[in-house]
């Protein structure tokens, strides 16, 4: 089953601290490679924190860890995750006469992948 | 502006030192107190940085491996310098990008090598608040210093911003704790406001958290916009718009007329949604129509720690901030024309210069794409994905620590560096001076 949300990538604080330690550390690569969802959206979908799911865009696809965001950080329909790589490879180039491609508020299905 | 960079302080491998009011450049805010404990090659403590501070400080050792390689084949610096400086002068359309983790002297140096080679220099303000650079070019912008935030700001909003993780310091050493000379008691005389589409960590410091609906900003500051000259609004259409009553928007709106000195820090939720300039435009129209009311500034919360100031070096260098076109002989300013991102999807750039940045890692899969088929230089303190792919990667010391010079904080104010200790590695202001200089010697400047 598949769902449609908005992704909103930013910035966290493991993150800016990973970019220090060194991009290819684990602390960084965690970070960056795991989605927030928000615990109403789980209990819908019947994710567990560590379930893989595929998120597909406009303009790319990426397979992603999840887990919860803390209560309230999130409403439901929104997903959070910390920019890196796999953000990015959502992106389309296009940027609109502004030199930013959309980086945020991108809209992307969410299914989980069966183990 | 000196064009020499302070020397570095040479430090024993086993002497203990304190390095006092040293300047950390991970982020914008550039804090000028910390007390650095340096031994040998290292730093063991950072006081006063925050938890980012920390990490930079603390995870900026000695880089081990040689300072360049070569086809990622290691190379003398001198070999690096030579083949880079043959990529550059031999391309017909290359591009110039990042800098923002770079001190301003070694800016100018890489807009003298745009320059020479007809090239275009862009920055990462591009992909940051390189919108809001358009908008304050269509708008104008209000602004002030963070010392007349310490003095006077007692609104103080935070839009699409989320300093608790990406600024720390920003509450205690800025914009809400600190006592001025006309907030005497300090966040007891503010009022905290956080507009966000998700409730971040910055909204438990917020006295009132506005939850918009995702990429709704214009609609919401034009809301704001609409109640600050008294126009009335249909109740239902703004709700169903923004996500958040009128109502509230009103009792914002009463508070932030009733405040003496208001001041909204704006951040990348503002500039990376659809909509973008036209954002950063509302805001800062907002920000001139609250002046009919009360004393109101703006100021973009910027990230990487010299990225004011690579706005700066390209502004007084070219007349304009990012995007620059020198192809001609003389600057052309055009966001999606000359800007990174897009002249390496389109395929267009055919060698690049990249700077204290990571495309490779940030940039949309056409953007790296392309970087990864055409030769290209990096120069980065750390191995990154960009450092990986390159015909030449210089790994450089890291600026702040290593090495000295002059950054600008985000609110455009010049800070100097305090160096804690040598590297070995050659400082990108050395290497892209040496570029340069090799650059001339192989294409010689044609007459118009």
């Amino acid at each position: 089953m598949s769902a449609t949300f908005i992704l909103i990538p930013g910035r966290t604080s493991k993150q800016g601290c990973g970019i220090s330690e060194g991009k290819f550390g684990e602390n960084y690569q965690s970070e960056i490679n795991t989605l927030q969802v928000a615990p109403e959206d789980m209990q819908t979908l019947g994710l567990m924190d560590g379930d893989r799911v595929r998120l597909t865009g406009e303009h790319g696809q990426i397979d992603v860890a999840i887990r919860a965001a803390k209560d309230g950080e999130l409403p439901p329909g929104l997903l959070f995750i910390a920019y890196g790589d796999l953000s990015s490879r959502l992106m389309g180039a296009d940027t609109h006469g502004s030199g930013m491609p959309t980086s945020k508020g991108m809209d992307v299905t969410m299914e989980k992948i069966e183990a | 502006m000196s064009t020499t960079i302070a020397p570095t302080p040479k430090v024993g491998t086993a002497e203990l030192k304190v390095i006092q009011d040293a300047t950390c450049t991970f982020c914008g805010c550039v804090c000028d107190d910390i007390d650095l404990t340096v031994k040998g090659h290292s730093i063991t403590e950072a006081k006063r940085a925050c938890v980012l501070g920390k990490a930079w400080f603390l995870n900026h050792e000695v880089e081990e491996g040689p300072s360049c390689l070569i086809d990622q084949k290691p190379a003398t610096v001198d070999e690096g310098i030579e083949r880079a400086a043959q990529i550059l002068a031999s391309a017909r359309y290359p591009q110039v990008y990042g800098l923002s983790d770079s001190p301003c002297e070694a800016q100018r140096k890489a807009v003298a090598i745009a320059d020479w080679i007809g090239g275009n220099i862009d920055t990462t303000t591009s992909v940051c608040h390189g919108p809001s650079g358009m908008a304050f070019q269509g708008v104008g912008e209000v602004t002030c210093t963070l010392g007349e935030v310490i003095n006077r700001g007692d609104m103080i909003i935070f839009w699409g911003s989320n300093p608790a993780e990406s600024h720390p310091r920003h509450f205690t050493k800025y914009s809400l704790m600190p006592k001025g000379l006309f907030t005497p008691n300090g966040r007891k005389d503010r009022t905290c406001v956080i507009v966000d589409v998700r409730k971040t960590k910055s909204a438990k410091a917020a006295d009132i958290f506005v939850q918009i609906k995702p990429r709704k900003d214009f609609e919401a500051l034009w809301t704001l916009r609409a109640l600050a000259r008294g126009i009335p609004l249909d109740a239902a259409v703004v709700e169903a718009e923004t996500g958040t009553p009128l109502e509230k928007w009103q009792e914002l709106m009463d508070k932030m007329k009733a405040s003496k000195f208001g001041v909204i820090f704006f951040g990348m939720g503002l500039t990376m949604t659809r909509g973008k300039h036209c954002n950063s435009e509302a805001l800062l129209a907002l920000t001139r129509d609250m002046n009919a009311h009360t004393r109101f500034v703006a100021k973009p919360n910027r990230g990487h720690g010299n990225v004011t100031g690579a706005d700066n070096v390209v502004s007084w260098r070219t007349g304009y901030p990012f995007g620059v076109n020198l192809s001609k002989g003389f600057p052309r300013f055009n966001p999606g024309e000359y800007t990174t991102s897009d002249v390496l999807a389109r395929g267009e750039a055919d060698a690049a210069l990249i700077i204290a940045s990571d495309p490779m890692a940030n940039f949309s899969q056409a953007a790296r794409e392309h970087l990864a088929r055409i030769p290209y230089v990096a120069l980065d303190p750390k191995d990154t994905p960009t450092t990986r792919h390159a015909a030449v990667a210089f790994k450089v010391a890291t600026y702040g620590i290593n090495t000295g010079g002059t950054v600008y904080r985000m609110d455009d104010v010049p800070i100097p560096l305090r160096p804690a200790f040598e590297s070995p590695h050659p400082s990108d202001f050395e290497v892209l001076s040496r570029i340069e200089k090799r650059v001339k010697e192989i294409k010689p400047r044609q007459k118009a």
